[in-house]
């Protein structure tokens, strides 16, 4: 492997390791600012009870978040400099707004809350924790907008001076449109990954007999929250596949698999297709139903697809020689787990709404077992979506504009990268193990008991509060 | 390629260092407090005080980090890639020392376990001892002037960056943070940990006032004595010395503001000696990144600017709140009543009860 193959690595683990908690905080921001919402319209200490235990798993996964994201930012300069150079001027301004107008209000407010229990008024405080939840969603939005970019490139000119791209238009960047689809789609794969993990740890509690009420309603709240953000989720997506067939067609070509362009393309149901990056081999092994592809992609019963032969010619001869196809193997699989994982997650959501509406909940143990896997797949789907997406525009890491292999720093050699990577993937794994232990710690203690009397009511004793977090 | 800097271009030059400079005033006393924590509490409550006096605001402090980067990012390309690729391992070292600082506040308090928080004192102390240092030796790096070529590309190793000029430069920032953060850490509590916060601050502020003038003195026999240069180098030094004199007249307010005074003022030293540069190439004076070649086109500095002069008051407004909303001092007091049950017992057995 190479220096640029490390790096790339270095990137994904990074990132992915990155994303298992951006999207928890998020969702997690919402749910605990709905319960907060809910104890300061009605008073119940039950919402009280709940929001306390909630913000604690809040406040761990955004404290790797924080920690990990520092990284992010830092990298694209370590590891990425020709990149960083070439496209600065457009990708650089969404990263400072991200920092000025969204990290800025969640990193404050997130401290207002935690420290803010018993000093600030009532209202103030119920603010601050969604002003950190919208921050969390505005960060979500910019850093968007910069992938945006580097998939479907707009508002720029190529200076051939400097050999540099440069902005040309803020606004058509602050609503490209894959990029708006994207924030979306996250988002709401955000507020599952939230809900999912609600649920799962509800669900857990209410085996154990332990939640008590705080489960029970927890429960009752995130169902119909996360059955309706999976199916938007997958409904946006649907949107994104039909707009990536002409932005990226690479990308949807190999997701489904489709070596050769043609009428009526059958829909692979399983295949062995190749992880390498080779253009497509043409003896797949594959398990196809006929016409469905084009019925999906083209809603007609013989529609034409384009397959990765038509687009490979069609790029070699717009960009020039070279390898226009990523890895056919990688794309199929993860857009299937993803879509596999987002299925399952909304039938198991379906199923619990089904069953609080027979009032069946409490007696069907199988379904909290089965709620166990909201810990899982909502991690599946979201790292299966990205890799898919980033993966996918490969050789590209501005579509069209730069290569992956024209854009790593020439001057950090193998053995640095090498060293830096094991240096993270040591703190990374330390982190995630007190993560997990932490988390599972606070499911063992379970929310405070709803007999005994809240421990203080926030506005009467500030100071046992304010242990909450330290 | 040696044209004069555009307006805008100033602007954001300017703008990048008061980033910097507003980051090393807050999270200086941030890593200060780091540092101290273990070295100076006494015992659990002390300990949780001490946390507490940044616990709501060290995050939005750290941000100061991420938007100065952000701005360089954005409105100088290239200054942020060669710097930030060059300063490779360095800035690996810096990043794994935020990533342990940052989770040991978080992580503190979540086990009630002498052993555990123990871990986490030391993660504190150390994560923060080695990113205030790592900070004065990358700047004075940047100052100081790195081999770089035509293409910018720089080519130093970890140890190329570890000359005496930087580790002077790093132990200054060091001893600066480590002195603002007693002085911020007397200010904001009561009782015998401000009284030993206050020792330290008593000797490390001249420390930092010495080690400054010796930094600043050598960075001015490099670069020559002229005027923008020397005001602020001062004026920084003057800081320093105001700040002692008025922590030993208990004027702790004072001299705190005294010390982030000179903490703003040698980060304007910095930038005032890049001037106009902003990565020197010591292989060739002609190679070096400007203000003028290495920002972005007028666009992006007409949109930035929009956008830094709408939110910056903002930010500044509720980060303002922020500190008027924690002003209190912290006690004893504010700890009383059963923490955790073993807390209790911990008290009771020790003998030290409140």
């Amino acid at each position: 492997m190479s220096a640029l193959d490390f790096a790339r690595l270095q990137f994904a683990i990074t990132t992915l390791f990155h994303f298992i908690f951006v999207p928890m905080s998020i969702g997690l921001a919402l749910y605990v600012a709905i319960c907060q919402t809910r104890y300061h319209r009605s008073g119940d200490e039950v919402w009280l009870r709940a929001t306390r235990f909630w913000g604690k798993f809040l406040l761990i996964s955004m404290a790797i978040g924080v920690v990990t994201g520092i990284v992010q930012e830092f990298q694209f300069g370590m590891n990425w400099s020709l990149f960083s150079r070439y496209v600065g001027d457009i990708f650089g301004a969404p990263l400072a707004m991200e920092g000025l107008i969204a990290f800025f209000l969640e990193s404050t407010f997130i401290g207002l809350w935690i420290f803010g229990w018993g000093r600030l008024p009532k209202r103030i405080h119920l603010a601050t924790i969604w002003l950190t939840a919208i921050a969390t969603m505005l960060s979500a939005y910019f850093i968007i907008l910069a992938n945006g970019f580097m998939q479907h490139p707009v508002g720029y000119t190529v200076n051939h001076a400097t050999g540099r791209a440069e902005l040309t238009n803020i606004f058509a960047v602050l609503f490209n449109p894959i990029a708006l689809l994207g924030f979306v789609h996250t988002v709401l794969g955000a507020i599952t990954t939230g809900g999912m993990l609600v649920i799962a740890i509800s669900g857990y509690l209410m085996l154990r007999g332990r939640g008590g009420e705080v489960a029970a309603r927890s429960m009752r709240m995130a169902l119909p929250f996360a059955l309706v953000a999976v199916s938007l989720t997958m409904f946006v997506g649907d949107s994104q596949g039909r707009v990536l067939v002409n932005q990226e067609p690479m990308k949807m070509a190999a997701a489904e698999a489709v070596c050769n362009s043609g009428h009526g393309q059958s829909f692979s149901i399983f295949s062995v297709a190749g992880f390498t990056d080779n253009p497509c081999p043409n003896d797949i092994s594959s398990i196809r139903i006929p016409h469905l592809l084009s019925l999906i992609e083209d809603l007609s019963w013989n529609g034409n697809i384009r397959g990765i032969d038509q687009i490979q010619a069609a790029e070699r001869a717009q960009y020039g020689p070279g390898n226009y196809v990523p890895p056919v193997g990688v794309e199929y699989w993860t857009f299937r787990l993803m879509i596999g994982a987002g299925m399952l997650m909304a039938l198991i959501t379906l199923v619990g709404v089904l069953l609080v509406r027979r009032r069946q909940l409490e007696r069907a143990r199988w379904f909290k077992w089965l709620a166990l896997l909201g810990v899982p797949l909502p991690i599946l789907a979201n790292w299966c979506g990205w890799i898919f997406t980033e993966v996918g525009r490969q050789p590209w890491v501005v579509f069209g504009l730069l290569k992956t292999a024209d854009a790593n720093s020439p001057n950090v050699g193998l053995g640095s990268i090498i060293f830096t990577l094991a240096g993270y993937i040591v703190i990374y794994s330390v982190l995630i193990a007190t993560g997990a232990w932490l988390m599972w710690r606070e499911v063992g203690h379970g929310p405070e008991s709803d007999d005994a009397p809240t421990t203080q009511p926030p506005g009467a004793a500030p100071k046992p509060d304010m242990v909450m977090a330290y | 390629m040696h044209s004069d800097p555009g307006f805008l271009q100033i602007v954001w030059f300017v703008l990048v260092g008061v980033l910097w400079a507003g980051f090393f005033i807050l999270e200086g006393f941030d890593f200060g407090v780091g540092i101290l924590v273990k070295a100076l509490a006494r015992d659990q409550v002390e300990k949780r005080m001490a946390i507490h006096t940044i616990g709501p605001v060290w995050d939005g402090n750290e941000v100061w980090l991420i938007v100065a980067g952000g701005a360089m990012f954005a409105a100088f390309p290239l200054w942020y890639a060669s710097a930030f690729s060059g300063f490779y391992l360095a800035f690996f070292l810096l990043l794994a020392a935020l990533i342990v600082r940052g989770v040991s506040f978080e992580f503190w308090g979540k086990v009630d376990s002498a052993r555990w928080r123990s871990v986490w004192e030391w993660a504190m102390a150390i994560g923060s001892g080695a990113a205030a240092l790592l900070f004065g030796v990358a700047w004075a790096n940047l100052i100081h002037g790195v081999p770089m070529g035509a293409a910018h590309v720089v080519h130093v190793s970890l140890l190329g960056m570890l000359h005496p000029y930087a580790l002077l430069g790093g132990v200054t920032t060091l001893v600066l943070f480590l002195a603002h953060g007693a002085s911020f850490l007397s200010l904001r509590v009561d009782g015998d940990l401000r009284k030993r916060a206050g020792a330290v601050d008593r000797l490390a502020t001249p420390t930092a006032a010495l080690l400054t003038a010796g930094f600043l003195v050598w960075t001015l026999s490099d670069h020559g004595w002229a005027a923008q240069v020397l005001i602020p180098a001062l004026l920084a030094i003057c800081a320093l010395v105001a700040a002692t004199v008025l922590n030993r007249s208990e004027r702790r307010a004072a001299g705190f503001g005294a010390s982030a005074l000179a903490i703003g003022m040698l980060t304007a030293t910095f930038m005032t000696s890049l001037y106009p540069d902003v990565l020197p190439s010591t292989t060739n004076a002609a190679y070096s990144l400007t203000i003028a070649n290495a920002s972005s086109n007028h666009y992006t500095l007409v949109v930035m600017t929009i956008v830094a002069v709408i939110f910056v008051p903002v930010v500044l407004a509720y980060q303002g709140w922020t500190y008027w909303v924690f002003r209190h001092r912290l006690g004893r007091d504010d700890y009383e009543g059963p923490l955790t049950p073993v807390a209790v017992i911990e008290h009771m057995t020790t003998g030290r009860g409140h």
